[in-house]
């Protein structure tokens, strides 16, 4: 039964160290990421910065280090917040049905013909291009598909034995959403919201690209490559090492929300 | 077929007027104001002031909403301050360069993604089926646009065989298209992969190969055809990520479409322009959806009567 499970084992162990990484942050960068190197300006890798320096001969590796704690809340912040509202209004909607099921279903139905990353610009255009911009953007991409998947579920849930059963004994909605309903739902939202935050990671670092995100100096990832942009011609391995930043990030997310899935829902995978 | 064709296009007005009316009440609730942020970071109060009146700002809310709405029925977006005026012809314009970049991805994951999803689930646990599934999990994790810095560095920096801006020949197009259909291509691999493995269990398929025809002709004549409908449908399920990444890809190459001229607008702050084109893209994902359901009835004729 405790089959070891690879994907689960390379997800955890990926994430724990870019949390590691985030926890610890600037205590750990080899240099200081905003320190300025005037005459390692675009510097190929060498013992001294390991993964060279950018366009102002600032390090590379510990701007990368010192930007996994931004990377991170970045994503998670409104992966947690989307969770909340999307599990909330899938829970009413697919429980209780009706005209609230209809309004609920209908916007979320509106918003997903949004496509994703242009309703977060637009959203980042209208807050701002800061943190609660980005976290507004994010958390209202990422909150539709999730009450669709959970109303679905709850849908399913709601027609079993013991649902009906609780309900015939005279136990309160309230109750058996939060005690029969939510808990046989826990799985697939927990799947749900892991493969969310890679995507999450997606769209930010996509906005930072486009200097609609998190903005510099700070170093996000996204961002640094929006600045490499004008010096590949000159410097390629400034392009390299921010991109395997997020890819790796992303890949820890994806795996985590695979290896879940083979685990608690075989069925689906 | 025709019925159907057209109850789906007489949808789209209504759906593209919720969406509107969702995202105006959406930019009302959240915080922040259209003037300030139109006017400038250096804005005097009273320049504020000049540019809400100038945007309709300072009327009642139901009043903006009903002038919206009466002039996008007319094709009227509004004043557009790059424009001077409505920029509607001027974003048209600017489609036939999307179109053409969105066509050749949603191309590319038709010819790499199914074909490479149908070796794997033919060859299942040998080398062929664990490369594909490996680019899966790499293609699925790795950013578009950071895929296209790699594309450039690789190919224009390094080869010289390939432009690395702009749109000035059909060569152009090779990267952006790849770039962009890249994360479609492993989603359609991955999914054409389980959906011929649980078909290959089939009894037909057994039928078939009892018969006396060849594993080539069973797989990519029969199989293929039943796995087309859910593979194609997903393409237009996935239309939203084409047209969303499109944006970030037309910036990385400077490709002249209304991606390109979104981000430009927002850099100028010209909300008019922004708010037509999230329309645009939304009457996009619609016409997408459309044509990925007639192109599933033509091959699965039961679906022409649904």
């Amino acid at each position: 039964m405790l089959k070891i499970n690879r994907f689960l084992v390379i997800g955890a162990a990926v994430l724990t160290v870019f949390v590691v990484l985030a926890v610890l942050g600037p205590a750990i960068t080899p240099q200081d990421p905003d320190a300025q190197d005037l005459f390692a300006l675009l510097a190929p890798p060498d013992p001294n910065h390991w993964l060279g320096t950018d366009e102002v001969g600032r390090d590379i590796l510990s701007r990368i280090i010192a930007g996994t704690r931004i990377t991170l809340i970045v994503a998670l912040l409104p992966v947690a917040l989307a969770g909340m509202i999307g599990v909330t209004l899938g829970l009413l909607a697919g429980y209780f049905g009706g005209v609230l099921e209809r309004v609920v279903m209908a916007g979320v139905d509106l918003l997903l013909t949004i496509p994703g990353l242009v309703l977060a610009i637009a959203m980042v255009t209208a807050v701002g291009a800061n943190l609660a911009g980005l976290t507004v953007a994010i958390t209202l991409s990422s909150t539709p598909p999730l009450a669709r998947l959970v109303r679905g579920r709850v849908r399913e849930l709601r027609e079993e034995d013991f649902v009906s059963a609780a309900v015939s004994l005279g136990m309160r909605p309230r109750r058996v959403v939060w005690r029969h309903v939510l808990p046989n739902a826990v799985s697939l939202i927990v799947i749900q919201l892991s493969l969310l935050a890679g995507q999450a990671v997606l769209v930010a670092s996509a906005l930072g690209f486009l200097g609609l995100g998190v903005q510099p100096p700070a170093p996000e990832w996204g961002s640094m490559l929006g600045a490499s942009r004008e010096y590949i011609e000159v410097a390629p391995h400034v392009v390299l090492a921010p991109g395997v930043a997020i890819a790796l990030l992303v890949f820890a997310f994806n795996m985590l929300g695979d290896g879940l899935r083979d685990r608690w829902d075989p069925n689906q995978s | 077929m025709l019925r159907l064709i057209a109850a789906r296009l007489g949808l789209i007005p209504v759906t593209v007027l919720g969406v509107v009316t969702l995202l105006f009440v959406i930019f009302k609730t959240i915080p922040g104001d259209e003037a300030t942020l139109m006017a400038g970071a250096t804005a005097t109060q009273a320049e504020i002031d000049v540019t809400r009146h100038q945007l309709g700002l300072d009327r009642p809310v139901l009043a903006q909403y009903v002038t919206r709405i009466a002039g996008l029925a007319r094709g009227d977006l509004g004043y557009s301050s790059t424009f001077r005026g409505n920029p509607l012809p001027r974003i048209m314009e600017r489609v036939p360069a999307t179109l053409l970049l969105t066509a050749c991805a949603i191309g590319l994951t038709i010819l790499a993604g199914i074909p490479a999803g149908v070796a794997a689930a033919a060859l299942h646990n040998r080398w062929p089926d664990l490369a594909v599934s490996s680019a899966v999990v790499v293609l699925l994790a790795i950013p578009n646009f950071w895929l296209g810095l790699v594309l450039i560095a690789v190919f224009s920096v390094r080869l010289h065989w390939l432009p690395s801006f702009g749109f000035d020949s059909a060569i152009s197009v090779v990267m952006p298209a790849v770039a962009l259909a890249a994360r479609l291509i492993a989603l359609i691999a991955r999914l054409t992969r389980g959906l011929v493995i649980e078909e290959l269990r089939r009894p037909y398929v057994r039928t078939a190969l009892a018969k006396g025809l060849s594993d080539t002709r069973v797989l990519w004549k029969h199989v293929l055809r039943n796995v087309m409908v859910p593979t194609i449908t997903a393409i237009g399920l996935e239309a939203g990520y084409l047209l969303g990444g499109s944006v970030v890809v037309e910036r990385l190459f400077a490709w002249p479409g209304i991606g390109d001229l979104l981000l430009n607008a927002i850099a100028v702050r010209d909300y008019t322009v922004v708010q037509g084109i999230t329309v645009l893209f939304v009457v996009g994902f619609l016409v997408i959806n459309l044509l990925v359901d007639i192109l599933a009835a033509r091959v699965n004729p039961r679906l022409r009567h649904a």
